[in-house]
Formats: structure tokens, C-alpha cells, sequence
């Protein structure tokens, strides 16, 4: 078990910047849930007497235009931040895994598919987002869908890639010729093969899903204005920008963080992968 | 060559109906009658039926499909809802300010993230090329519009040196300098892509640089300044030309948040304010115009690629 743990921790801490990206998206999971008992006040609690507060006494990083306690809020923006970066991230594999997977073995079907995922593909990514949410109207979960259907086309592609050069491995075609069946080469040769790939398209993702979001929450059409979610805390601040020019500061630096956090993360993922594989997952 | 330009631009013109089928189905999709949806509970029967007929939604589906893609092959794009204008009256409205930011942005783009690979390429593994490559990452994780809050918190209600939000036509009083309104948002939105095209160059430079040419070039004496802009730079931009095109739909993309917070009359406004407004054959026409622009942009890139460099194998 420690062995384990070595392998993996030395050499994240042979990079330094990795390590603090690494820590700081452990301190963005222990927001999350740990949220009620690390927020010194509830996310909407609202304190009309004390508006537009500058950072300082009893109040980190200041109040907003209600009163409301910036620190706490961020804190609790947290878990939508997590949610919407594990909902695209499982939307997007558990969509294109299956997409790419079925097309690399059945070729027919793969023309078919792939096809279809190069017409959504033409389609810029936002507008593709916002054209869903036109159809599915306003929320977190639909945010979810609509980002997660921008990075169903890039994983498809991306396992589609992997799979036709998998299928190709001496020993899938020896599995075969041993008479093993679909399932059986996909759950124990390209699946268990794919792990790697997939961690580091994963971690892109869910770095571009908190910039897809936010900008969704900034454009008013993300998560309800009352969720305290970072981009509506920014979307908000917008009005108080010469006012209180810290509101502007706190979510925005903590997506920025995550983002690049999870950049770091995912790059360092990369290098360490096969390098067959490499080229094929970019961002 | 002749071959390949047919086969690639019957390969964009598919993948164009197609894509025109998901826009006219769109608004198929939407919950409710999109009629109602469109004028609100308010609407007398009348104006109802009235918008109705102008849709063409009293037709058989696969026969409004024909009529609208019909209509929009003669550049006729419908009405907009909101305005009672035609929506390419609506688009071609907006279409200056956003050709000219993307234009003023690519500017950016190119000054910025070439020169800037070309130098975090030479200095490989030193600390310029990890700060430089750092900053590549830091900048393609910021959102654009926190960028445009800062530019305009710092150069336009700081510093005053660019106005902070509008844009007069270039056509109309104050000329070309109008076009200072639209430094601070070509910044913000070249932000992140000034980043992409910079880790390109780099990475391209690096590929190149490991070629037999470069090595006998340089094994040939040749000044190491001449190798690095004739033998490698030359050859790595031709992998970064091809990136243009996915550039520029970042560029689209992003433009309807940049031209938001900069309150800019662009076609990205428009779309979000259709959206807010439930116009729908405003947000059809323009996502058809932006597609087929897209694909318009992806096919020359592709064949000035084959034209730039006659060695690129054709599929």
C-alpha cells in the first residue's frame, strides 16, 4: 500500500507546482464538504447593515450588495463547482465512451457515428451550449447536459482513436483468435487499456466545464441566481465593480485556480502516459 | 489536388445540411408550443395563428424543413420575432463590430502568441520556457470575462485610457479611432486563445527542430538566428495555420460572453439577448451563419495547408 502511495506522490512532488495544484483541489473538495462548518455564515444570509463590506474584521473577503459573507459564499460555491465538473465529466465519458467504443468495433456503425459527432462538432461550443439551453431552459442540471454534450464529441473522438489503435494490439487480436467475444475484449483489453487516456481527457474536462459554467452563470443562463455559484457571484459583482472591486477578485480567482489546478494536473497526467497515446488526447 | 478540393468541399457541404437539420430542429425540440413560448401568455389567437403561418409551422414538418433551408439558401433567414425585422437584417447589423473584433483579437493572437513560442521553444527547459509555458496555462484557465472586468476596472474607470463599453461604427463620427472601444475586448478575448496558439508554436518548433534538414543546416554553419526563423519556423507555422480554424471558433464562441460584458452591438449580444428574448429564428439564423462560416474557414485552412506544403499526404 505504501509502495502504491510512493509511486504516485513522488513524483508529483518532483514537479512543485503540480503538488500545490494537487493541494489545492483537496482544499476545494474539503470546501465542498465540509462547507456548513469551514463557512463562518450561512451562503444567504443576508445583513443589509453591513453591505459592501471591504475585507477585514469578521468578514475575510468582505460582503456583497446584500450583506451576504463573500468567504462563506465562495465556500459554498465550491460544491457547485465540484458537481458541475463531475456531472460533465460523467456525462461526457459515459456518453462517448460507448459512442467511441462501438464505433472503433463496428465499423459501419462507427461511419454512422463519428459523422454525427463531426456535425456537432461544427457547431462552436458555446453556441452548441446555449443552444441546448434554449431547448431545455435554465438550471444546473441542464448546464450539465449542455456542457457535457461539447465534450461528448471530443471523448468520443479521442476513445474512437484509441480503441481503432487498441483493437489493432497483437494481443486483442490473440484474444480473439482464442475465440473471446465482443464483451470480453472490450471489459478486460480495450476498457482496462483505456484508463489513462480517459483520466487525463477526464481532468481537462472538468477543468473547461467550470469555465463553460461560469460563463453560462455569467450570461444569466447557468445555475438560478440564488445558487451561490462562482460565476453568478461574479455576474453580480459586475455592478459594483468600481464600488467594491473585491467581490470581483474571490470567485474569479477560484476558478482560475481550479481551471489551472486541474490543467496541472492533467498535463502531468499526460507526460506520464503511454506515449502511443499522447498525441491523441489534447485539449 | 482538383480531386481532393471536390471530395473535401462535398465532405464540408454534408456535414453543413446536416448540421442545418439540427438548427431547424431545434426549435422542434423546444417544450410547449414554441409559438406560445415565443409571445408570451398574453398573445390574442390571432397573433397566434398569424406568427404561426409566418413560421410556416402549419406545414407538414419535412415540408418546413425544405422551405426554411429553401429561404435560407436565397438569404432569406425569416423574421425576428422581437424586432419585425429580417434576421439578417438583425445579423448584418452586428456583423461589423464582430468581424472587427475577431480581426483586432487574431492581431493580438498572432503578435503575441508566435514570437512568444518561437521564444519559449528556443529556451527549451530553461526557466523562460517553463514561466512562458506556466503563463500559457495560467492564461487558457482564465475566464474572458473576469479578464474583461479587470481590463476594464484597471484601463477604462482606472486608468482611463479606453472606453469601457459600446461601440459607435467606424462609419459614423470619430472615424477609425472608434476603434479604441475595441482594444480592452480583443485583449480579453485573446487571452485565451493567445495561450492555445503559443503552446502550438512551441510545441510545433520543437517537433520541427528535431528534423534531419534543421540538423544539417545546422551542421553547415549556418547562423543559428537564420536556422531557427528559415529552416524550423517556417515549417512550424504550417501546424499552427491549421489551428486557425478551431481558433477561430473559440473566437465566436467566447465573443458572446466578451461582447456581453463590454455591452458591444455584435452578433454574440444578439444571440444571448435572442435567447433571453425567446426569438427563436434570430438564434437559428445566426447559428446557421456562424456554422457555415466555421466550416467555410475549416475548408480553406485545410486547403492552404495542402498548398503551403505540397509534402502534406492527401486522405
Amino acid at each position: 500500500m505504501i509502495d502504491i502511495l510512493r509511486h504516485w506522490t513522488r513524483p508529483i512532488a518532483a514537479r512543485p507546482l503540480v503538488s500545490i495544484g494537487a493541494a489545492f483541489l483537496a482544499v476545494i473538495v474539503m470546501f465542498a464538504i465540509f462547507a456548513p462548518w469551514i463557512a463562518p455564515f450561512g451562503p444567504d444570509e443576508i445583513d443589509p447593515v453591513n453591505r459592501l463590506l471591504p475585507p477585514g474584521d469578521g468578514h475575510l473577503m468582505g460582503t456583497d450588495h446584500f450583506g451576504r459573507d463573500t468567504f462563506s459564499r465562495v465556500v459554498y460555491g465550491s460544491r457547485l463547482a465540484l458537481l458541475i465538473g463531475v456531472g460533465v465529466v460523467a456525462f461526457a465519458l459515459a456518453s462517448g465512451v460507448p459512442i467511441g467504443v462501438l464505433s472503433a468495433l463496428y465499423p459501419k456503425l462507427g461511419t454512422v457515428l463519428m459523422r454525427m459527432v463531426d456535425v456537432l462538432m461544427s457547431f462552436p461550443s458555446l453556441l452548441l451550449a446555449l443552444g441546448l439551453i434554449v431547448i431545455l431552459g435554465q438550471g444546473v442540471f441542464n448546464a450539465i447536459l449542455a456542457i457535457g454534450l461539447i465534450y461528448l464529441t471530443t471523448t468520443a473522438r479521442i476513445v474512437y482513436g484509441v480503441a481503432l489503435r487498441l483493437r489493432a494490439e497483437p494481443y486483442v487480436e490473440a484474444a480473439r483468435s482464442m475465440g473471446a467475444g465482443t464483451w470480453w475484449v472490450v471489459t478486460r483489453h480495450i476498457l482496462p487499456n483505456m484508463i489513462s487516456p480517459l483520466m487525463v481527457q477526464a481532468s481537462f474536462v472538468f477543468a473547461f466545464a467550470q469555465l463553460g459554467a461560469a460563463a453560462l452563470d455569467f450570461l444569466g443562463l447557468g445555475a438560478p441566481p440564488d445558487v451561490p455559484s462562482w460565476g453568478n457571484m461574479l455576474a453580480e459583482s459586475r455592478i459594483y465593480i468600481t464600488r467594491a472591486s473585491w467581490l470581483l477578485l474571490w470567485p474569479g480567482l477560484m476558478i482560475v485556480l481550479t481551471a489551472f489546478s486541474l490543467n496541472l494536473v492533467g498535463d502531468w497526467l499526460r507526460d506520464r502516459m503511454d506515449p502511443r497515446f499522447r498525441e491523441m488526447v489534447g485539449k | 489536388m482538383g480531386r481532393y478540393i471536390i471530395r473535401r468541399t462535398g465532405a464540408a457541404i454534408a456535414t453543413l445540411i446536416a448540421a442545418s437539420i439540427v438548427i431547424f430542429a431545434f426549435i422542434h425540440l423546444i417544450p410547449g408550443d414554441p409559438v406560445y413560448v415565443m409571445l408570451g401568455d398574453g398573445a390574442t389567437p390571432e397573433q397566434v395563428a398569424a406568427l404561426r403561418q409566418r413560421l410556416g409551422l402549419d406545414e407538414p414538418v419535412i415540408a418546413q424543413y425544405f422551405i426554411w433551408a429553401g429561404n435560407a439558401l436565397q438569404g432569406d433567414l425569416g423574421q425576428s420575432v422581437f424586432f419585425e425585422t429580417p434576421v439578417t437584417q438583425v445579423i448584418a447589423d452586428g456583423a461589423e463590430t464582430s468581424i472587427l473584433l475577431a480581426l483586432i483579437t487574431m492581431v493580438w493572437i498572432i503578435a503575441f502568441g508566435i514570437p512568444v513560442g518561437v521564444l519559449a521553444a528556443i529556451r527549451q527547459g530553461k526557466w523562460v520556457d517553463q514561466g512562458l509555458s506556466g503563463l500559457a496555462m495560467l492564461l487558457a484557465s482564465v475566464p474572458t470575462f473576469w479578464v474583461g472586468l479587470y481590463l476594464i476596472l484597471i484601463f477604462a474607470v482606472g486608468l482611463g485610457w479606453f472606453p469601457s463599453s459600446g461601440y459607435p461604427s467606424i462609419f459614423e463620427e470619430g472615424g477609425l479611432s472608434n476603434l479604441r472601444y475595441l482594444v480592452l475586448p480583443s485583449l480579453a478575448l485573446a487571452a485565451p486563445n493567445a495561450a492555445l496558439i503559443l503552446r502550438l508554436t512551441r510545441a510545433s518548433m520543437l517537433d520541427v527542430s528535431r528534423e534531419d534538414y534543421v540538423r544539417t543546416a545546422r551542421a553547415k554553419g549556418i547562423r543559428p538566428s537564420r536556422v531557427v526563423v528559415r529552416h524550423i519556423l517556417r515549417n512550424a507555422l504550417l501546424a499552427v495555420v491549421s489551428a486557425f480554424g478551431f481558433t477561430f471558433a473559440a473566437l465566436i464562441s467566447e465573443a458572446v460572453v466578451t461582447e456581453t460584458v463590454f455591452a458591444l452591438p455584435g452578433v454574440g449580444r444578439t444571440v444571448v439577448q435572442s435567447i433571453l428574448r425567446r426569438d427563436y429564428p434570430v438564434i437559428q439564423g445566426v447559428i446557421l451563419i456562424i456554422v457555415c462560416l466555421y466550416l467555410v474557414i475549416n475548408l480553406l485552412v485545410d486547403l492552404s495547408y495542402r498548398m503551403l506544403d505540397p509534402r502534406v499526404e492527401l486522405e
